[in-house]
């Protein structure tokens, strides 16, 4: 396309500011929580490292990262299992109601999260399953099965039947060609697809809000519950730093392992 | 090659063991094969979560009886009429549906510049780059992006230190402060697509374009936005139902009440789960008439 000299000079500057803005807000919370003042006042005093100390050492804190940790392990494992089959299913079978599948698997993310909270929030107590862990990893799961569904159905469009052919007319059966032929064909997919809904559960507060109970706090469901104490200011800043490193590297990875590819969320 | 010599007979069959005699009834009957691949996934959306969904759009038809604050299973339509005929959730539905709309133009309007560099003006590299700085934030830290800028906005924050030399200060809380986070929330939904979608363009229609005598502006409104408007619609999906839903972001920079807050306290405040119900049909109803229109613009093959 022809663009004049000018117009690719003011496209160059204006992306810079939308990656400026993008990226400043999320540097403005990692440089506060080195912040040696109790208050978030500008400019920041000294820089200091003693809340994250005190934060390693902070009950709420400790018990939020292991809940956090254990719902996303949990979520991403299900998840694998499957969003996997259903996309096999998808992309090697042709049957009735086919669309509709990956309609259903998009839901999930495609309505406001409030909805499928209060939705699993009323069928838990209407079933009689208290509210914990294990609701939680149901709840994260249920939007995770598209993170995985879609890398591995981009993964398996791009591999070739015949190859699954082949090994039959070899003489392996199903189950051997599964494990020699078409899980490595889609093991990086699984695996950056992990990473993913690893971070998609790691940070997510709104299903959590209504699936977590009384008894069960993940990280994020901490933050939310003392961001607005000022005492409890300095440990919150350390606590979104966490969240964010182990929501971004995650993410991070996996754009490596597949170059972006089925990454794009939808 | 030892044994298998002149006679090229068949194989000889595998050991028969249970694995490999399930594996060939499997082969022999792919519609097996294929209830065996979809039974536990299919059951855990239809059961889990269709079920619940179910069970959610039923419940708003139950009542909570104000004296005893039991559940009343007799199916009436009280919960609605109350959400129609009382002004205050009108206000908050029409407030909450304008913001997902002001939300989405803004982020359409932001995200053309970038997204039009990544597609037609770096180079591979630099796109590579920009692609996976833009996935980063799209997948990670919703809340602490939210509680960054409650550290900005806030009355002594980064914003308004930063202007207090210049004499002005910054919007503080409220509906702009709502307005501008969860535009800064979901512009990476709208880049991304938008992204994908221009680099689809043809360089020869656009070229073809100029070459009739259209100037930049005119190809670029006539035939660029008409052939990424899928993509548009695609990203649009995504700005439009996180905002909707979204209560976290209005509780945590402003006092305004939106569709999400008052769900959030229809259920854990009132303990009133029907009447909550009730109420998230209004974003679902939206959302079910959106997808129903982005289908028809053509934006889930552009997703």
């Amino acid at each position: 396309m022809q663009l004049s000299q000018g117009t690719r000079i003011v496209l160059r500057v204006l992306t810079a500011l939308i990656l400026a803005f993008i990226y400043i807000p999320i540097g403005v919370v990692v440089l506060y929580s080195f912040n040696s003042s109790r208050v978030a006042t500008w400019p920041i005093g000294e820089l200091t490292l003693d809340w994250y100390v005190r934060a390693f050492s902070d009950q709420g804190i400790r018990n939020g990262l292991t809940a956090s940790v254990q719902a996303a392990v949990g979520a991403t494992i299900v998840a694998l299992l499957l969003g996997t089959l259903i996309a096999l299913a998808v992309q090697r079978y042709r049957f009735f109601g086919r669309e509709g599948i990956s309609f259903l698997v998009l839901l999930p993310i495609a309505l406001p999260g409030i909805v499928t909270g209060i939705a699993l929030n009323t069928a838990f107590r209407a079933v009689g399953i208290d509210l914990g862990m294990l609701t939680i990893i149901v709840g994260h799961a249920t939007f995770c099965i598209v993170v995985i569904y879609n890398n591995v159905l981009a993964r398996l469009r791009r591999t070739a039947v015949s190859f699954e052919e082949a090994s039959g007319d070899l003489g392996a059966d199903t189950f051997l060609t599964f494990r020699r032929i078409t899980l490595p064909a889609i093991r990086t997919a699984l695996v950056a697809g992990a990473l993913l809904a690893f971070a998609l559960s790691f940070d997510e507060i709104i299903v959590t809000n209504f699936t977590a109970g009384a008894g069960t706090q993940t990280l994020p469901i901490w933050i939310f519950s003392n961001y607005s104490r000022p005492n409890q200011l300095p440990l919150v800043n350390v606590a979104a730093v966490l969240v964010l490193v182990l929501s971004i590297v995650p993410v991070y990875l996996a754009t490596r392992i597949t170059h972006g590819e089925g990454a794009t969320r939808a | 090659m030892t044994s298998r010599d002149a006679s090229l007979g068949p194989l000889p069959a595998p050991p028969a063991s249970p694995a490999r005699r399930l594996a060939a009834a499997l082969h022999r009957h792919p519609h097996v094969r294929l209830g065996g691949l979809l039974a536990a996934p299919l059951g855990w959306m239809v059961v889990a979560y269709l079920g619940s969904l179910a069970l959610f759009f039923i419940s708003s038809l139950w009542t909570v009886d104000s004296f005893s604050g039991n559940l009343v299973t007799q199916p009436s339509l009280d919960n609605y009429v109350e959400i129609l005929t009382t002004e205050v959730y009108r206000t908050i539905a029409v407030r909450t549906v304008g913001m997902a709309a002001l939300v989405t133009v803004t982020t359409i309007v932001i995200a053309f510049p970038i997204a039009f560099y990544m597609a037609k003006l770096a180079s591979p590299r630099t796109r590579g780059i920009l692609v996976v700085s833009i996935l980063l934030p799209l997948w990670s830290g919703y809340l602490v992006k939210v509680y960054a800028w409650r550290l900005i906005l806030s009355a002594d924050g980064v914003l308004n230190g930063i202007l207090d030399p210049l004499g002005i200060r910054g919007p503080g809380f409220g509906e702009a402060a709502v307005w501008l986070v969860e535009t800064y929330l979901w512009l990476p939904y709208m880049i991304i697509p938008l992204y994908a979608g221009l680099e689809r363009v043809p360089g020869s229609l656009v070229e073809a374009s100029s070459d009739l005598g259209a100037r930049s502006w005119t190809t670029f409104r006539r035939v660029v936005v008409p052939l990424v408007l899928p993509a548009i619609v695609a990203g649009s999906i995504f700005t439009f139902s996180l905002t909707l839903g979204d209560y976290i972001t209005p509780t945590l920079v402003s006092n305004t009440r939106f569709l999400g807050n008052v769900i959030y306290d229809f259920l854990g405040v009132a303990g009133n789960q029907p009447l909550a119900a009730a109420y998230a049909m209004v974003p679902v109803v939206v959302m079910l008439v959106y997808l129903l229109v982005a289908r028809r613009l053509g934006a889930f093959e552009a997703l």
